[in-house]
């Protein structure tokens, strides 16, 4: 199939479409705003429906009732539109109905600004709502992978019937880049746990699972246990060897792979380890690294650390893990490098 | 002697207090949905409050919203799915102060749903606190000394708000009596035939006794109604077919 050039936020549109998404309710907010501009001349084409909602939680909210008509249903946003997203979200969670949802990330707190921002990690991984529930979490690095992991969220929310987010950034979804699409899918919305009306069944009940659902704190946590066994997607490049291991994910990613080539020009043995599923986080990827790693470095595009805490938690207190952050600063590749330079020279003092 | 008929949609006892309206409004309901033939075909949108109590005992497919966004989540789903008969059905503290936008909105769009907003004047749920739609002067769980309208705001009219828009139907009602009660009913008929035939947003607001917030026998709290909160809230048709009434 032929490739085409396209920007981050309309590929990922164009996905959605593609991937079977009939229903988008959402609200301009700045890096996301193309999303909802291209869904709204996009949708009504392949017989879909656009609105534009009054706030973000109308938006939430109408995703809500037509994911609960068993439609491949969506909504985007960014920073400060992301938080007021979380109530609907811990509801169609709590319901287990799939949606997908989309924060392109912006840098900072209260209004912050409009640039790219890796600083709502937690909101994403640790979910932001009230309740017991987790999001299925993918991490773009390019326009191509925003294609492929917004028709992957939708695959994935339906098998676990559980909401799905594209964690993105101002850089992914601004930049523009060759991808190719996927074929056009129709998804049926007749699905068996959809409400239509009874039908001359038993009647529908969309809401909390733990009222119907026997042993529900044991069944919750194995829906969720299932998830982080099976779902942990990375990539790693040169770790097998590295004495320092990047772990970034998203743009700041892309800067890391730069700093290994440049690393591994001047000999130093850097590689990198990029989560593609930021939850569940990919622990197993920490396998593939050299057994004999010195240090890892968390690099993210935020003023305090976020991923530093999962890449600790994985690295399991066995080599020291420090963080490169950024935000209003984009590390350069060759800090990284001479970072790293650093991070092994001091490693021979390190007591173990 | 007279059949006593139960509507086959209600399908397990109630769980209002006594003397509560919401029995009565899903009782009314029931009988509506079955006698347009729409008893499986309705899907409503529930609130948070006592009016979600209904799904214990209310034999349709419904969702529960959260808290003030039911006319949201009865847009998306109606959007899905236009055949269905899609209703959202609210108590006044969720419909009216943090569900206002929502449901403005539903009205502003003219979407093709059928509100109901149970007006009761006080959040039963939580035990009888302040609402937008609270008299002045009344005394509740949060106005000890009587609701302050230079403080708090005048009670909420949301049929005032919403007639000036390009909505299809309208109307308030009251439960003070089996004749406001049979009203009701051709309400809410009137309100789900707009929906049916694609007339656009219609709401009924209902007037309802709460008599364990309210502190009075359910003899008393609909006396009240009739002779009180009726003076604030003007009962009738408003908008009929996407045209105002006259008054």
């Amino acid at each position: 199939m032929a490739m085409k050039l396209m920007k981050g936020n309309h590929a990922l549109a164009e996905a959605a479409v593609r991937a079977g998404c009939r229903f988008f309710g959402g609200y301009p907010i700045t890096p996301q705003t193309e999303i909802l501009e291209y869904l709204s001349a996009r949708l009504p084409e392949v017989g879909g429906t656009f609105l534009q909602a009054e706030s973000e939680l109308g938006g939430v909210n109408m995703v809500y009732g037509a994911a609960a008509a068993g439609c491949r249903a969506m909504t985007s946003s960014s920073g400060p539109g992301f938080s007021l997203l979380q109530e609907g979200i811990s509801y169609i969670a709590s319901a287990e109905l799939p949606a997908v949802f989309v924060d392109v990330q912006r840098y900072g707190s209260g209004l912050g600004d409009i640039f790219q921002a890796q600083s709502d990690y937690f909101t994403a991984t640790r979910c932001g709502g009230h309740g017991d529930y987790k999001l299925l979490v993918y991490a773009p690095a390019s326009v191509q992978e925003s294609v492929d992991l917004t028709v992957l969220a939708f695959d994935k929310a339906d098998q676990y019937r559980n909401p799905a987010l594209i964690l993105s950034d101002a850089s992914i979804a601004q930049m523009m880049e060759p991808v190719e699409l996927p074929e056009m899918r129709e998804v049926d919305f007749d699905r068996p746990w959809a409400a239509r009306g009874r039908h001359g069944g038993e009647n529908k009940r969309i809401s909390s699972t733990m009222y119907y659902i026997e042993n529900f704190d044991s069944y919750i946590k194995a829906k969720y246990d299932d998830m982080v066994a099976g779902e942990q997607r990375w990539e790693a490049v040169r770790v097998e060897d590295a004495d320092v291991v990047l772990v970034a994910y998203g743009i700041s990613s892309r800067i890391c792979k730069e700093a290994v080539m440049q690393a591994r020009e001047r000999g130093i043995r850097l590689g990198l380890l990029r989560p593609i599923s930021l939850w569940p986080f990919p622990v197993k990827g920490f396998a593939e690294v050299n057994p004999e790693v010195k240090a890892y470095l968390a690099v993210e595009l935020s003023a305090l650390p976020r991923l530093e805490e999962d890449v600790r938690l994985a690295a399991g207190q066995r080599v020291p893990v420090e963080s490169f952050l950024g935000g209003m600063n984009i590390p350069e590749s060759s800090a990284l490098v001479e970072r790293a330079a650093s991070l092994i020279s001091a490693s021979g003092t390190f007591q173990r | 002697m007279a059949e006593k008929r139960t509507p086959a949609l209600l399908i397990e006892d109630n769980r209002y207090c006594p003397g509560c309206g919401h029995g009565i409004i899903n009782r009314v309901l029931a009988e509506v949905l079955e006698e347009m033939g729409l008893a499986e075909e309705a899907v409503i949108s529930l609130a948070v409050g006592c009016g979600g109590l209904m799904m214990y005992s209310f034999g349709t497919d419904w969702i529960q919203a959260p808290h003030g966004r039911a006319a949201a989540v009865a847009t998306g789903f109606k959007r899905v799915r236009p055949k269905n008969c899609v209703i959202a059905y609210q108590g006044d503290g969720d419909a009216l102060a943090i569900g206002f936008s929502e449901t403005m909105y539903a009205a502003i769009r003219n979407e093709n749903i059928t509100a109901i907003i149970v007006n009761n004047g006080i959040y039963g749920m939580t035990g009888g606190q302040m609402a937008p739609t609270t008299l002045p002067g009344q005394k509740t769980a949060t106005s000890p000394k009587g609701r302050d309208a230079d403080t708090t705001g005048l009670p909420l009219d949301v049929i005032a708000f919403m007639k000036e828009r390009k909505v299809g139907y309208l109307a308030r009602g009251s439960l003070h009596s089996a004749r406001e009660i049979n009203r009701v009913k051709k309400y809410i008929r009137a309100a789900i035939e707009n929906q049916m035939n694609g007339g656009g947003y219609a709401l009924v607001e209902i007037l309802s006794p709460c008599p364990t917030n309210w502190y009075m026998t359910p003899e008393a709290a609909m006396k009240h109604i009739e002779n009180t909160v009726e003076t604030v809230y003007p009962l009738g048709e408003f908008v009929k077919n996407g045209e105002k009434v006259d008054a």
